[in-house]
């Protein structure tokens, strides 16, 4: 909620608080005022981050606003000027012991086997505000104990006190109503409708903001107590949104990840995914031990300094001849120790992209938006970008809110309706291959002709909100996998000549790749050109610094053959993928909440990553890694501490020269990156030095669309045991009309036949989410890996469907 | 006349009576239900002369008359229109036919024997606020009177008294009929909103929540209910100095009052207002004529089953909020539940405390939690397995529904002083005192029926709540 600013008024509004004068802000609720100065009011229902409901009635307190004093729930009730409230009035007092009474009379006592005792508001402010006892001698209300409402969250309904707050958030937050109370009375309970599950991206939210221990979720269940828990603060790197997160550990292991209330970031939320991957920490399938493989071509452990000295012979060929993919998994010490490694060597070739992402001259030339410049009230936002829903699920929530509750105008401009179609003002879906077309008409208002498919009247829409003077961003990343980057290059300048003001978030998905950028891991050679020297025999070292082509690349036949051409292959992972088993040495990387490092989001907002458990066997940080092969290679590398790496980083990069190191998050959200200094071609000489050939449509033919699901064959979903099963299945998917025209039934299999004569058979289904003519497929979906279609040197893949 | 198909000689429930009759007038006319039956007894004749005038002056005409609104809470219509923010359009009436208070069914016979009369009513209320869309909400249970309503209404759009262009004026109005799915609580004109728009019917907390000025689809909104708007017609016709001519300053025209329980003419009376009391409406022969044969009046509920009730001594008490408040109860909804001295009272009170326990939404826990704890207490003291310490639960679980005082007619028999209305609470509407009130009336104003049917312990009996004692033997009165 954000308040509302009413600058004409009186800056402020003096109510009293227990006998204290205080300033509240106008518009501000009750509830809020007295927190921040200081005065708790007990709560079940209120969040400060949904809309107030009034349903659990513990906040009410005395309030007189010259009517005589009365109980008014605070947090339904704004400030108002002389406004007399008394939070511990014998009237409050009696009201409080009287509702925790009431919510106890049917809630079980099991606190002993609750996961949520010792943490529980329930039980905390029954101490603190209830009865000593309870009255209540009749039978409680039963339940059948625990049932699963999706595949990662159980419901207790007996435990539940119907507080509101999972189902509004549901519906209000997530938009995905499919928890609700049913029956009324003393009979409500939360449930879901009848076969629909609450299959949502965001479900674990509603475990953490749970009041009581009705919802827990099956990672974390029975595995702790609160009280045995120890936690730090860090950020997830599961994606590039660096949502705020808190890791908790119980003996060694980490066991439960919550989300922190950062204004600028996550707003306390969560997806998933950043939630639940820390399973995969210690999954049995990590490296423990450096791995050199032998003679007979069979791995074998070694120890570091053996395994240092194996991988440094790999660099003892002409510079030039070394090609770096990866590198956005490692923390920004350990990508600017690998930077710098790679400078002492003359290695000038590094993509921390795998072929899925933009030009990153492009991103290094775009002026930047913030989140909170993005989802800013009133503000325009053009989703040049794949589906966020699906990519960057904390950032869907924030521009969801904007465009529900803050009146922002999203305008849809990618290959297919997104999660964020249904909240869009303007939805425009070019055929794959014509995106920059569509941009450039827009820019030169060449407004009343089709073009890429797009209806002439939704392109004047999206003008007139373009040109309406408000302030307007730009989300920009792969719409579709299976198109050249090239035309999101040229849309996005394009947008930019139409609207100069307009600020861009880079919507790149992986981790930490904007540290990467800013560190200097990013440079030279691009990771589809290292793959394609490597294929010509021109590259002799592969270096994978926690990446995985030969799954990530879209052009799965190109990674297979640079790997078959390359002499050396050294990985740096912490699993051993398909592309690190086929290293000739793997180095095993300590990770996410087991290292201390920083992370750079989206926004280039530097915020802190924090260990809290120590690393399996001998993995290491990627700055010691970087470091120990530094001194395997005579490199002239000092560095003995963390301190050291960032005390040169601050040293060597501009961006970092102001950065307070160990206060990076003190009193919230961590700063944003100081001014790169450089300078590089503008966004017009970037557009104007980019050409791609598309094709023209084939008549027969659809155009792929290939973009990432949220749960996929990944590494870190993969190695979740409560994840793995949710990857989403390859499913071929169709325009309605286009389905129609083939004349078979929904989930049929059909033959896919690709341009290079490659064929698949796959189940097909009608989606309204795509436009005519093109046909979707999930990348790195169950069932059919639709890479071995895609090819890094056309621009569109055109490809045919056939009944059976 | 034919009522749902049957043939019979009245409406059900209503009585004739020889009071003015204003929203009554057609009752027991053949036909009235019919566009041609209106007509011939001078329908649509208050729109007609409306429409002669300026909206606002007939906003004023309505102001000026003082129709205090019949839903419960009495506030006057004509000031409640005058609440909706000047300019800020669509803005809508949404007519309250969700009538569920226990003993109430004069809205009910207003819809089943006089649908255009209503259809008229929202006419003029909406020709004198400017709004051209009306909802149209009857109780899901009222089958009747959704047929009757829907024939009418088609017949009005036919004749063009509904639809485009009235009567050849600019003015036009929908009206959309919705059917409620049975819950007491959308009775509470936010829940009500809350239906309409397809959610829960859960009330909204006022404020911010009044429907004036965030009402329907975040909107200003009339709520008005069946009888009030019903009045609209005859006023419109006859002019408020007409209407102020009949009843009391504060309390002008008639009322609808229904009466059950132990009279012998039970039913639905026009009655004019303010000056009518109890024991005429009670024992005219003109209203109910009386007790039945050998009984005598022991309690009756004045104003629907959530009013506390009302003894033998406040039978002199007119129909005047300004006399009953003070008294200790309410007029409400016009709902008169009359107990002789056959009743027995815990009973009673179980009954209605089970109603209200029943038809909680769920939303605020006091309601929700203590609503069916009371009546789980109750169900034990008539059970015969409650203790004294049950009969101090009843109030102290009460009282966390609403702290303080609340609200009791005065008896002079135990020499009680009546405490007046209004009361706290700590719910947002009223469901969850109406749960308390009979139970709180009844233990008030017959504390012998209750000791007589609990086992006495002391504070430190191991067992002061009764579950599982033995059953005391029964002596109250009605105890069989």
């Amino acid at each position: 909620m954000t308040p509302p600013n009413d600058t004409e008024a009186s800056p402020t509004v003096s109510i009293t608080i227990n006998g204290a004068a205080v300033e509240a802000n106008p518009g501000e609720l009750l509830i809020d005022a007295a927190e921040r100065h200081g005065v708790y009011i007990p709560r079940f229902c209120y969040h400060p981050r949904m809309n107030p409901v009034g349903m659990c009635r513990m906040c009410l307190v005395d309030v007189d606003t010259g009517r005589g004093p009365g109980l008014q729930p605070s947090c339904m009730i704004s400030v108002s000027e002389g406004m007399t409230v008394d939070t511990e009035s014998e009237r409050t007092q009696r009201a409080q012991e009287g509702i925790l009474e009431l919510l106890l009379v049917n809630h079980p006592l099991d606190c002993p086997v609750c996961d949520k005792g010792g943490e529980c508001p329930l039980q905390d402010q029954t101490v603190a505000y209830g009865p000593g006892e309870s009255r209540f001698v009749e039978e409680k209300r039963h339940y059948e104990k625990p049932i699963p409402i999706s595949d990662l969250v159980y419901l207790d309904r007996e435990r539940c006190i119907l507080c509101d707050r999972c189902t509004r958030f549901a519906s209000e937050v997530a938009g995905d109503p499919l928890i609700h109370f049913i029956d009324r009375g003393n009979e409500t309970q939360v449930n879901t409708f009848p076969d629909e599950p609450f299959s949502s991206y965001f479900s674990g939210n509603t475990v953490q903001i749970c009041p009581v221990g009705a919802l827990t979720a099956e990672p974390y269940r029975f595995k702790a107590r609160p009280w045995d828990l120890a936690e730090n603060e860090s950020t997830a790197v599961v994606d590039s949104t660096g949502a705020r997160v808190v890791l908790q550990s119980s003996r060694d292991e980490l066991v439960r990840v919550l989300g922190v209330d950062s204004d600028a970031v996550n707003w306390s939320w969560l997806s998933d995914k950043e939630r639940f991957t820390y399973e995969a920490n210690r999954s049995e399938d990590r490296l423990t031990d450096p791995l050199v493989r032998s003679e007979s071509g069979e791995f074998a452990t070694a120890r570091w300094s053996d395994a240092a000295a194996f991988a440094a012979e790999a660099f003892a060929v002409e510079p030039d001849r070394i090609g770096v993919i990866g590198g956005a998994r490692l923390p920004v010490e350990g990508q600017f120790m690998w930077s710098s490694l790679l400078t002492g060597l003359g290695v000038n070739d590094v993509d921390p992209q795998i072929g899925d992402g933009l030009d990153l001259d492009l991103v290094r030339s775009l002026p930047r938006a913030t989140i909170a410049d993005a989802a800013a009230p009133g503000g325009v936002v053009v989703l040049l970008c794949g589906d966020l829903k699906e990519e960057l699920p904390t950032l869907y929530l924030r521009l969801r809110h904007a465009a529900v509750e803050d009146g922002a105008a999203l305008i849809e401009l990618s290959a297919r309706a997104t999660g964020l179609a249904r909240y869009a003002k303007a939805k425009l879906h070019p055929l794959p291959g014509s995106i920059d077309d569509v941009a450039g008409a827009l820019a030169a208002g060449t407004l009343n002709e089709a073009v890429g498919g797009v209806d002439p009247a939704d392109l004047a829409k999206v003008a007139e909100l373009l040109g309406s003077g408000r302030p307007v961003t730009v989300v920009v990343g792969r719409t579709n996998l299976a198109e050249d980057a090239g035309l999101i290059t040229r849309a996005a300048a394009a947008l930019h000549e139409l609207v100069p003001t307009a600020k861009f978030l880079p919507a790149l998905r992986r981790g930490n790749i904007n540290g990467a950028i800013e560190t200097g891991l990013a440079r030279g050679r691009s990771t589809t050109e290292i793959l394609r020297d490597a294929a010509a025999g021109e590259i002799e070292t592969l270096v994978l610094l926690g990446a995985d082509p030969l799954a990530d690349h879209p052009d799965r036949a190109l990674v297979s053959s640079a790997f078959d051409m390359v002499e050396n292959l050294v990985a740096v992972d912490t699993f051993k993928t398909a592309s690190s088993a086929r290293a000739d040495v793997i180095l095993p990387a300590a990770t996410f909440g087991e290292v201390d490092g920083s992370f750079v989001n989206l926004e280039r907002r530097i915020s802190p990553l924090r260990a809290k458990v120590t690393a399996p066997g001998q993995g290491r940080a990627d700055w010691m890694i970087a470091a120990e092969l530094a001194v395997a290679l005579d490199q002239d590398i000092d560095v003995a501490s963390l301190d050291d790496v960032r005390a040169q980083l601050s040293a060597a990069v501009p961006a970092f020269a102001d950065v307070d190191w160990n206060n990076m998050d003190r009193g919230g959200d961590g700063p944003l990156l100081g001014s790169s200094g450089a300078t590089g071609p503008s966004l017009a000489e970037i557009a104007a030095a980019t050409s791609v050939a598309v094709p023209a449509v084939d008549g027969y033919g659809l155009r792929l669309v290939v973009d990432r699901k949220l749960w996929d064959l990944g590494t870190m979903v993969q190695q979740s045991p409560s994840l793995a099963h949710l990857a989403a299945d390859a499913t071929l998917s169709l325009a309605p009309a286009d389905f129609d025209a083939l004349g078979v039934d929904q989930g049929s299999t059909v033959t896919l036949s690709g341009p290079g004569g490659e064929t698949a058979e796959l189940n097909v289904s009608a989606s309204r989410d795509l436009p005519r003519g093109v046909a979707h497929i999930p990348f790195r979906a169950s069932g059919f890996d639709v890479g071995t279609f895609l090819s890094a040197s056309t621009a569109v893949v055109d490809v045919r469907v056939n009944a059976g | 006349m034919t009522l749902g198909g049957v043939e019979i000689e009245r409406a059900a429930g209503f009585v004739a009576n020889d009071t003015p009759r204003i929203v009554t007038s057609r009752f027991g006319v053949d036909d009235s239900h019919t566009l041609v039956g209106y007509l011939a007894t001078g329908g649509y004749e208050g729109i007609r002369a409306a429409l002669k005038k300026r909206p606002d002056e007939v906003h004023s005409q309505i102001t000026e008359a003082t129709v205090l609104g019949r839903g419960g809470a009495g506030f006057p219509a004509g000031v409640k229109w005058g609440f909706m923010p000047k300019d800020v359009w669509p803005r809508y009436l949404v007519v309250n036919g969700d009538e569920s208070e226990p003993g109430t069914y004069k809205d009910r016979l207003l819809m089943e024997l006089d649908p255009h009369q209503l259809i008229e009513g929202c006419l003029i209320a909406s020709y004198a606020v400017g709004l051209s869309q009306c909802f149209l909400y009857v109780r899901g249970e009222m089958a009747v009177a959704q047929e009757r309503i829907a024939t009418a209404l088609n017949e009005a759009y036919e004749a063009g008294y509904v639809g485009r262009n009235i009567l050849g004026t600019d003015f036009s109005l929908d009206i959309v009929l919705h059917w409620g799915a049975g819950a007491y609580v959308v009775g509470e004109e936010t829940a009500l909103i809350e239906s309409l728009e397809g959610n829960r019917g859960m009330p909204r907390l006022k404020p911010p929540y009044f429907p004036a000025a965030i009402g329907l689809y975040g909107k200003p909104t009339i709520v008005n209910n069946v009888e009030t708007l019903a009045n609209l017609p005859w006023i419109a016709t006859n002019g408020a100095e007409a209407y102020r001519a009949i009843g009391t300053e504060s309390s002008p025209g008639t009322r609808m009052v229904a009466v059950s329980g132990h009279v012998k003419r039970p039913g639905v009376y026009e009655i004019i207002n303010g000056t009518t009391t109890f024991r005429q409406l009670l024992f005219d022969d003109e209203y109910c004529g009386g007790m039945r044969e050998g009984r005598t009046l022991k309690a009756f509920v004045p104003g629907g089953g959530s009013a506390p009730w009302f003894l033998p001594d406040q039978l002199d008490l007119p129909f005047e909020a300004s006399q009953v408040g003070p008294a200790g109860s309410m007029l409400g909804s016009g709902a008169i539940m009359v107990m002789d001295d056959t009743t027995d009272i815990p009973k009673a009170a179980h009954s209605l405390t089970r109603f209200y326990a029943h038809e909680s939404c769920g939303k605020c826990v006091p309601c929700r939690e203590g609503g069916t704890w009371l009546e789980r207490i109750l169900g034990r003291i008539v059970d015969g397995h409650g203790t004294t310490r049950d009969l101090e639960m009843l109030i102290e679980v009460g009282e966390t529904i609403c702290p303080g005082d609340f609200p009791h007619a005065a008896s002079e028999r135990l020499g009680l002083e009546a405490q007046r209305f209004p009361y706290q609470m700590t719910t947002i509407c009223f469901v969850g005192p109406s749960a308390f009130a009979p139970a709180h009336s009844a233990l008030t104003l017959f504390p012998e029926e209750f000791r007589d049917r609990v086992r006495e312990v002391s504070d430190d009996d191991p067992v002061a709540t009764g579950v599982g004692a033995v059953p005391v033997e029964l002596k109250g009165v009605g105890a069989q």
